[in-house]
């Protein structure tokens, strides 16, 4: 068989693995399976601007944050109907990127680092601080979910909902890194400066990419409000975007299956050391510690090396 | 007289926010290495000296001990880890990060969840007159302490055979190395001067500012905030950004309680927007 015949058997077993799961597994494990697609979103999002465009944020979770308080405030502040909330919250995300991108693109490594962070500590000071809009670090409960003529409340329809949505995104991120435009990308993140010379203009595609990965941010953020029924700063926090950036370097940055993977592999070890010790954030830390030691490139990186050393003994 | 009061509180802090951004600016400066395990210096150091001032009774004590025990640590992170990603950005990046959380973790672990204060050295334990308020005498301790220190490492930097080493590090560390400078043990002591020096910040912020679970997030936002506006890898523009954001903060909490961040975080855009390299910073 070649690779591509390989790589779709892949998908199509994946596929109706992910199809039949609610029929195998404990309702448990099925909202367990929810989390950790919603998080590959948010992973593949992110990879788009550190793995395909170079630029690693540290301020992801701004975005998702914002998706994710757009569905609340929308519904339970503002009365909004929840089906028209859910598109709004991915325009808010959209347009939150579209602002914070200016100010973030000034800079470059660890200066955009910085600026990323303090950006989105910005947002979630507000969500923190401003108690009579969003109930401070009490939150907001009962999110609703929105409903398109099906109910979305039991376990499995919004397994199904959350499934087909990844889905979609992640196709969309494929036909975007795949376009002339994401090998646009690609070439910026190898040398800015030789694309400018090309005659690329390199700022409006990082302009571009940063407004994309937000508004696949906040999709993720969207679907995490109404997983749980609740949104809190806590999802705007510093914490969020670094479990993110783990998840795309543990996978593996600049290839989308990698981050996916990475997002499951966090989402259920978190799942795992929370239900043994309250101390996640320091099995957290060991694991970036860990990464950066023995798998710089990630889980596919280690994969490819492994090939790589069989094909030439 | 209201204003002198609120200019004196934000430099007070001011000078507390320098000496934790000069470690982190000079660090970058040197090696290209954002520190984020810098917040953690800050806040262990202060639990540090919380502990033995507890069990001693001496803030001079405290001092020390909290200063060696970081420095040592600090030394160590940059020996054992950072060391083997020399110039590697990310991964640098990424370490740092991991330790910001694994000593996180422990400070929730050793000290717990609920703030902890120290208590004001006995000595500074009262207040001046100023006009018609009574100001305390420990705020001018911090102004005093800063300003000492901030003249000490400027002395250091342009006097000394170290801080001339130091400078020629930050310009180009390939020719120092080259010139027969020692790079490799400057980058151990300029890293573990940094901890000490946040560790110092930590303690000295203590009786000042209660220490809690995410204080070391909040102290790193805002020293980022500070060589933000002042410029990476220069002492100036470390404490010019300290002594700004120290005051724009203190206006902000007295002013707009909500929103109290906002007066620090707009300023820093407008000066994004006009200088990325921040004030002093070199292109």
């Amino acid at each position: 068989m070649t690779g591509r015949a390989v790589r779709l058997a892949a998908i199509v077993l994946a596929l109706a693995f992910l199809l039949a799961l609610p029929e195998l597994v404990r309702p448990y494990y099925v909202g367990l399976a929810t989390r950790m697609m919603i998080f590959a979103i948010f992973a593949m999002s992110l990879d788009l601007l550190l793995g395909y465009t170079g630029l690693a944020s540290l301020g992801h979770a701004a975005d998702f944050g914002v998706g994710a308080y757009a569905v609340a405030l929308l519904v339970l502040r503002w009365g909004v109907a929840s089906a028209f909330a859910f598109p709004a919250a991915l325009i808010a995300a959209t347009a939150t990127g579209a602002l914070l991108a200016p100010l973030a693109l000034r800079a470059r490594g660890s200066y955009f680092l910085m600026i990323t962070f303090a950006l989105s500590q910005v947002l979630w000071s507000v969500a923190f601080g401003w108690r009579t809009l969003t109930n401070g670090d009490d939150g907001m409960p009962g999110v609703p979910r929105p409903s398109f003529g099906f109910p979305l409340d039991g376990t499995d329809p919004f397994y199904y909902f959350v499934l087909v949505l990844a889905a979609l995104a992640a196709l969309a991120l494929v036909a975007i890194v795949r376009s002339p435009f994401g090998r646009a990308l690609r070439g910026i993140r190898e040398s800015e400066s030789r694309m400018q010379a090309l005659g690329y203009d390199v700022w409006r595609y990082q302009f571009a990419a940063f407004v994309l990965a937000a508004g696949f941010a906040g999709l993720a953020g969207a679907l995490y409000a109404y997983f749980n029924r609740f949104v809190g700063p806590e999802y705007l926090y510093v914490i969020q975007s670094a479990e993110a950036l783990i998840m795309v370097i543990l996978g593996g940055a600049g290839t989308l299956v990698g981050p996916a993977l990475g997002a499951g592999i966090i989402v259920f070890l978190e799942d795992f050391v929370s239900s043994m010790t309250e101390h996640w954030v320091l099995v957290l830390g060991v694991i970036y510690v860990l990464v950066t030691l023995f798998a710089p490139r990630g889980l596919i990186g280690l994969v490819n090396d492994f090939r790589q050393r069989r094909a030439e003994p | 007289m209201i204003w002198t009061i609120h200019i004196l509180n934000g430099v007070a802090y001011g000078m507390l926010l320098f000496l934790i951004a000069a470690g982190l600016s000079l660090i970058y400066g040197l090696m290209k290495i954002l520190n984020l395990t810098h917040g953690s210096f800050y806040l262990f150091g202060g639990y540090i000296g919380l502990t033995v001032m507890q069990k001693t009774g001496s803030f001079v004590l405290a001092l020390l001990v909290a200063a060696v025990a970081i420095g040592l640590i600090g030394a160590a992170i940059e020996r054992l880890f950072l060391r083997r990603f020399h110039l590697d950005e990310l991964p640098q990046t990424l370490l740092t990060f991991g330790f910001l959380f694994i000593f996180s973790d422990l400070a929730l672990w050793l000290w717990g969840g609920d703030p902890l204060m120290l208590d004001t050295p006995h000595f500074f334990e009262r207040s001046v007159p100023l006009g018609e308020y009574a100001y305390p005498l420990y705020r001018l301790f911090l102004i005093a302490v800063g300003s000492v220190i901030a003249g000490g490492l400027w002395w250091f930097q342009e006097h000394t055979r170290l801080g001339t080493m130091l400078r020629a590090g930050v310009d180009d560390a390939e020719i120092a190395r080259a010139l027969g400078i020692n790079v490799s043990v400057l980058f151990t002591l300029v890293f573990a001067a940094g901890a000490a020096l946040a560790s110092f910040g930590g303690v000295l912020a203590a009786p000042e500012l209660s220490l809690y679970p995410g204080a070391d997030f909040d102290t790193l936002i805002l020293a980022f905030v500070v060589i933000i506006v002042g410029g990476l890898g220069s002492l100036r523009g470390a404490l010019a950004g300290a002594l700004l954001v120290g005051i724009l903060d203190d206006l902000g909490k007295a002013f707009f309680p909500q929103f109290a961040l906002f007066t620090v975080f707009v300023p820093m855009a407008v000066i994004l927007v006009v200088r990325p390299t921040g004030l002093f910073g070199r292109r």
